[in-house]
């Protein structure tokens, strides 16, 4: 379990999260929706430990991450941020190879290359794992870098935006494969997600950040009320129920 | 295997390149011409070695490949060190011509001048890179300012001495100094091992290597300092030769195509040696010291890039 203990951040003067405190439960998907500029990406940041937080605790398995070894974070939990530019040349291969440095230093074993061929199998990257990553589009780019994820082998995987630049269909792809990491493989996934119907659809939990407060936190079903997503978004939201899945229709 | 035969030629032509070197053109005095030579050969192996270290070091670090060292402003400081002691105390004093005083000095103060920088910007947490990079590039058009305003009302004579300084050269080096380099960069390879296995991880940014446990700022901290340590000491050595390290680091990664930084680190020390004894070879043999070595390397080095750019285009 993740542990966020009234946790917050200043740029400068600027309170951006302003003493959140949530769970996250293990082995679910929780999306961490909100406004721009809500705090969502710096919450997960600081949980990440990309970016550090100026007063709270974070526990993640009841450990506090500043006081544990980034080394040691790093076979526990895996952060994929929303851009991914990197300037080395590299295959589908070598990146998800990448995942299995907390394990093996950069010498891969045996055994970490078993980790690495499931993981391309898993996000069936085979008939493209020796291409290079700039010939890849977006989506299969993201299949990649989730794949370096999974050959991480953690039991916690945060992503900001995965599904950012991608199309219905790969979007859809995306969050199926996040569906299937916590049902088949017990991973706990954390996302920040800008498309409430992605969130209402694929997650268990959903936090709601507004100004950098914590607004609202409870299942998918208590989140997806028109009242709660009104006051959220500042705008009229009416949800529709259809086929089982709350969807808000909020277009025109 | 492709990695590595690219590096058995690279190996192969560099041996030729330095055997030509030291064994043809002899003439009479084979005591003296060969030892001489080989002492010419060691000074390349360790400055081309700190330089191309550095270099690609440093631009993995700041994710960018057309950046050096230098931009941190070493080179300059270097300048306006030996403007200053010409200036203060004169081109015969001895602490311009005795070379164990002026290189004990030059790298004291170079290394200081990286310490004093580094511990400045670091201090604070959240201080990026780039930062650094900045304040760096100011301190160095100082230093530059700062020199050029005392070569303009130094005496002329002491100015050719200047002159002399301002380009790299390994004519007259000193035996001792040699020995004492040798050994500090021996100390501060062995400390570099230690950290070689990050580099491949920060090339793919600070994010992901923090997603795969680097501790990205102590890392990048001690990187910086073996940096700022294999450059002043280079530097110290033969005078300004950071004009080789953006050469040497992407024909490199041009040629072995790879992210692999134990790869590239050893072909980058290969091709600064063989463009260094190239370089001394034209110079010594062909222009008979009409020129310096600075030129040559600049002149192949420009053509080069100009010639990666069209192709660029064209691809």
């Amino acid at each position: 379990m993740i542990s966020v203990k009234s946790v917050s951040k200043k740029y400068g003067d600027r309170l951006v999260v302003n003493n959140v405190s949530f769970d996250i439960e293990k082995g679910k998907i929780t999306s961490l929706i909100g406004p721009n500029g809500a705090g969502k990406s710096t919450v997960l940041s600081m949980i990440s430990r990309l970016s550090l937080k100026d007063a709270g605790e974070i526990l993640i398995d009841g450990k506090e991450i500043s006081k544990t070894q980034t080394s040691e974070l790093a076979k526990m939990l895996s952060i994929l941020k929303q851009s991914n530019h990197i300037n080395v040349r590299l295959t589908v291969r070598e990146l998800v190879s990448f995942g299995r440095f907390p394990y093996s230093k950069g010498k891969l074993t045996k055994e970490d290359w078993r980790f690495v061929g499931e993981a391309i199998h898993y996000m069936d990257l085979e008939p493209i794992q020796e291409l290079f990553l700039d010939q890849l589009s977006g989506g299969q780019q993201q299949r990649a870098y989730i794949a370096m994820t999974i050959a991480q082998d953690t039991d916690y995987i945060l992503l900001d935006e995965p599904l950012n630049n991608l199309d219905m269909k790969h979007a859809v792809q995306i969050m199926k494969v996040l569906r299937r990491l916590t049902d088949e493989l017990g991973k706990t996934v954390v996302i920040v997600i800008h498309d409430i119907n992605f969130a209402s659809c694929y997650s268990d939990y959903i936090i709601a950040l507004k100004d950098g407060n914590l607004a609202h936190y409870g299942a998918t079903n208590q989140i997806m009320d028109s009242k709660v997503l009104a006051n959220l978004y500042e705008m009229d939201i009416s949800i529709q129920d259809i086929n089982d899945h709350k969807i808000c229709v909020y277009y025109v | 295997m492709q990695h590595k035969l690219k590096l058995l030629i690279l190996t192969a032509i560099s041996l030729i390149i330095v055997s030509i070197f030291l064994f043809t053109s002899i003439g009479n005095y084979w005591e003296y011409v060969v030892p001489n030579r080989a002492i010419k050969i060691l000074a390349i192996v360790l400055t081309g070695a700190a330089i191309s270290v550095s270099t690609v070091v440093f631009q993995t670090i700041t994710n960018n490949r057309i950046l050096t060292p230098s931009i941190i402003g070493l080179d300059s400081l270097y300048m306006l060190i030996q403007t200053f002691l010409i200036f203060a105390f004169g081109a015969t004093s001895s602490t311009v011509m005795d070379k164990n005083i002026n290189f004990l000095i030059c790298t004291t103060i170079m290394i200081g001048f990286a310490g004093l920088l580094y511990k400045f910007l670091f201090q604070k947490e959240g201080r990026n890179i780039y930062f650094l990079l900045l304040v760096g590039m100011v301190m160095g058009i100082f230093f530059q300012s700062f020199s050029s305003f005392m070569q303009i009302i130094i005496d002329p004579n002491d100015f050719l001495v200047i002159q002399d300084r301002m380009f790299a050269s390994f004519n007259n080096i000193n035996t001792d100094l040699l020995i004492v380099s040798i050994i500090l960069l021996i100390l501060v390879f062995l400390y570099f091992m230690r950290f070689v296995k990050y580099l491949n991880v920060i090339s793919l940014g600070r994010d992901t290597a923090i997603n795969l446990g680097v501790d990205f700022d102590h890392v990048v901290k001690r990187l910086l300092i073996i940096v700022a340590i294999l450059v002043s000491i280079s530097t110290s050595l033969v005078g300004p030769i950071m004009f080789l390290g953006l050469l040497v680091s992407n024909v490199s990664y041009q040629f072995i195509k790879t992210y692999r930084h134990s790869y590239i680190i050893v072909s980058s020390i290969l091709i600064s040696i063989i463009a260094l004894v190239g370089g001394l070879l034209i110079v010594e043999r062909v222009f008979t010291f009409s020129t310096t070595i600075s030129v040559i390397i600049n002149f192949i080095g420009g053509v080069y890039f100009i010639y990666l750019l069209i192709r660029e285009r064209k691809a």
